[in-house]
């Protein structure tokens, strides 16, 4: 038992410092580039843990999830930058930006929550595309959004004299914009893997699981199933509207072409292809999906140009060309995601035959 | 009331495309409840073999009267085919998967669709060539011209064959009977593997004459073109009632009309504020207000809980 714990706070330990050389690591190794991609990577993480609530943990599909995460970045885009002529410090704007993003999954929610399966599916990203399209069209005729050309000269976030936009002396050591990025990031992701973790044991989490399992027996067990549908709606939306702001004060630049279906579509992907419901398994699939294209990016061209001395693809194309397939191979693979909950493969191995009878069929034709 | 006419007939013609797309969802959606995301993607090849079909006719000695016809069957072809390969590849392993997986590599069979497009046939817009002489027709003030009368009848005969089929003959029989339940067609002795891949290939068919209808209406070409017209489809379909037949035909026409016209009177409509350019909007706006009132569509009868 003794050897147990300290082994686990071995563990700890070693994954904490590992966490915090790696942006000085990475800088080293392989260029400023790779420790921007760490940050988006983290950034990635929060939203497909955010979707991983409602998605994964109560088992509604949202395919317009990115309309808060727009939401969030256009909140923190219009209070902190010449646009509105506002400078609202960051710890303002990115609760706001949550409890703004918190409050559109209420409006989209509150109606459309009744709704079975698919028809959610496409009502979310109906939801998606219609904000998209609003941020695109809102400068006519009272300039708002910008249009398509987007916010710019965004304030970055900084406390007192202290502006993460700019490298930092710390303890004479010189600490670039990008890893003091990671840093505030770092936290925010271990916040949100601290909240969904307990979220997940608590009654609500149970109360999710009820409903995605059968929503007919949760509701005889005296669950409320529409307003525990709409809290799990409400707290995904809000961290996707959190990692908006960040991605704001981070970019210094918005505009709707961050936030199309394809962003939605990917975070999807992440929460699936990692392992649906499964905390760890959600962080491996954001950073998988994250670092794997931009190695075919990096990687593809010298590659065919070893094997065979010329480049045929494109680097671009050839990524997500590779990324299509690797969505293909890995859900054939593993169809459960490459780290499920337990819970899910036991479910997985229980159905086989189960699975035959349940078609979703109106006899209406 | 020349521009009500004007958008009554534009509506029509985007909606009967819009139909024959959302049919292929539909059918897929009804045997599999599986939402077939690279069928937007089987449009555009679609469009692309007929493309080169032409082009590479178009310089013998063929008349248009057999060009058109032979590229036709192409792209049929090439598109059932592909739709054969696609379930097989990518669904039917996943058959008894959770059911997001096959959604997974529906997506990631769309983008390599797209992607392997964009290699082959480059990211400029292609012009389809015009094949007859398109002679437009004056309609109490309004326009129609030739391609689209020609999409309007032959989308209403295709239709009409469909239905025949799927409720005339022992095949159809067959079908409805693998949607209804998958164990006991089993049970009756249908082949349920072959009924599934005639569904996907009967699907990818039509997806390849809309393909032609878009191209020659619009006279481009363009490997992205598959994206928006799936999902449009796709909303006419769940607009209508997914997994019905008549619904998508509904909905495809239903969603056309709304969008023309949204596009023709938004500005009036608010004053202004709005122009034609949130069309895409007001289509998602309108199916959001549908479903709050008709949680399965409007000709939809019932869902099995399946969340």
């Amino acid at each position: 038992m003794h050897k147990l714990l300290r082994n686990r706070k071995l563990h700890l330990g070693g994954t904490t410092l590992a966490l915090l050389v790696l942006p000085f690591v990475t800088d080293l190794l392989f260029g400023r580039g790779w420790v921007r991609i760490e940050d988006f990577a983290l950034l990635y993480i929060m939203l497909a843990l955010g979707l991983n609530i409602v998605v994964g943990f109560a088992g509604l599909l949202d395919l317009g999830y990115v309309a808060f995460f727009a939401v969030g970045a256009y909140t923190y885009a219009l209070l902190a930058s010449p646009q509105l002529g506002l400078h609202l410090p960051f710890w303002i704007i990115l609760p706001a930006g949550a409890l703004l993003a918190g409050f559109f999954g209420a409006l989209l929610g509150a109606p459309t929550l009744k709704l079975r399966g698919d028809y959610l599916a496409i009502v979310t990203l109906g939801f998606g595309e219609i904000i998209r399209i609003f941020l695109n069209n809102l400068n006519a005729p009272v300039n708002i959004t910008n249009g398509a050309q987007g916010i710019s000269q965004v304030d970055a976030m900084r406390i007192g004299d202290f502006s993460l936009g700019r490298n930092q002396e710390l303890f004479g050591f010189a600490i670039p914009s990008v890893h003091l990025h990671y840093y505030l990031f770092l936290l925010f992701t271990l916040l949100v893997i601290f909240v969904t973790a307990r979220l997940q044991d608590s009654r609500i989490g149970r109360a999710w699981v009820a409903i995605r399992e059968d929503e007919v027996a949760a509701e005889a067990m005296g669950i409320n199933t529409r307003n525990i549908k709409l809290l799990a709606f409400v707290m995904g939306a809000s961290f996707g509207g959190i990692s908006g702001g960040l991605f704001a004060g981070f970019q210094g630049f918005v505009s709707p072409e961050s936030f199309s279906l394809m962003e939605s579509i990917m975070i999807l992907c992440m929460v699936v292809l990692g392992g649906m419901g499964n905390i760890a398994g959600v962080v491996l699939g954001g950073i998988i999906l994250v670092v794997l294209p931009e190695v075919f990016r990096n990687g593809a061209g010298p590659l065919q140009q070893w094997l065979f001395g010329k480049v045929f693809i494109d680097p671009e194309s050839m990524r997500m060309l590779m990324f299509g397939v690797a969505l293909i191979v890995v859900m054939l693979w593993r169809p459960a995601g490459l780290w499920p909950s337990t819970r899910r493969q036991r479910e997985l191995e229980a159905t086989g035959d189960a699975a035959e009878q349940d078609t979703v069929y109106d006899s209406g034709r | 009331m020349e521009i009500f006419l004007q958008q009554l007939i534009n509506g029509l013609v985007q909606g009967s495309v819009y139909a024959l797309v959302a049919l292929g969802y539909t059918m897929v959606y009804g045997i599999l409840g599986l939402i077939n995301f690279a069928h937007g993607e089987v449009v555009m090849v679609g469009a692309m073999v007929a493309l080169m079909s032409i082009n590479a006719m178009l310089g013998s000695a063929f008349p248009p009267a057999i060009i058109l016809p032979v590229a036709l069957f192409a792209a049929i072809f090439a598109c059932m085919l592909l739709g054969y390969s696609i379930e097989r590849i990518a669904y039917r392993p996943l058959r008894h998967a959770p059911r997001l997986a096959p959604l997974i590599t529906a997506i990631g069979v769309s983008i390599v669709l797209q992607t392997l497009a964009m290699i082959i046939w480059g990211r400029e817009y292609h012009a389809f060539p015009q094949l007859f002489p398109n002679q437009s027709h004056n309609f109490g003030g309004a326009v129609i011209n030739d391609v689209q009368l020609a999409i309007i009848i032959i989308a209403l005969l295709v239709m009409s064959m469909l239905m025949l089929l799927v409720h005339r003959t022992r095949l159809g029989r067959a079908m409805r009977a693998v949607a209804e339940n998958q164990s006991a067609a089993i049970l009756m002795g249908i082949n349920i593997n072959q009924v599934i891949s005639i569904t996907f290939m009967l699907g990818s068919a039509l997806a390849a004459i809309a393909g032609i209808m878009v191209s020659a209406n619009y006279g481009v070409v363009h490997y992205y073109m598959g994206f928006m017209l799936g999902l449009k489809a796709f909303t006419a379909a769940v607009l209508g009632g997914i997994g019905n037949l008549r619904g998508a035909m509904l909905g495809g026409v239903l969603l056309g009309l709304i969008e023309s016209l949204g596009a023709g009177y938004i500005g009036t409509l608010t004053g202004g504020f709005m122009g034609s350019n949130y069309q895409d909007a007001f289509a998602f706006l309108v199916l959001i207000g549908v479903l709050i009132f008709r949680p399965s569509g409007l000709l939809g009868e019932r869902v099995a809980d399946r969340a």
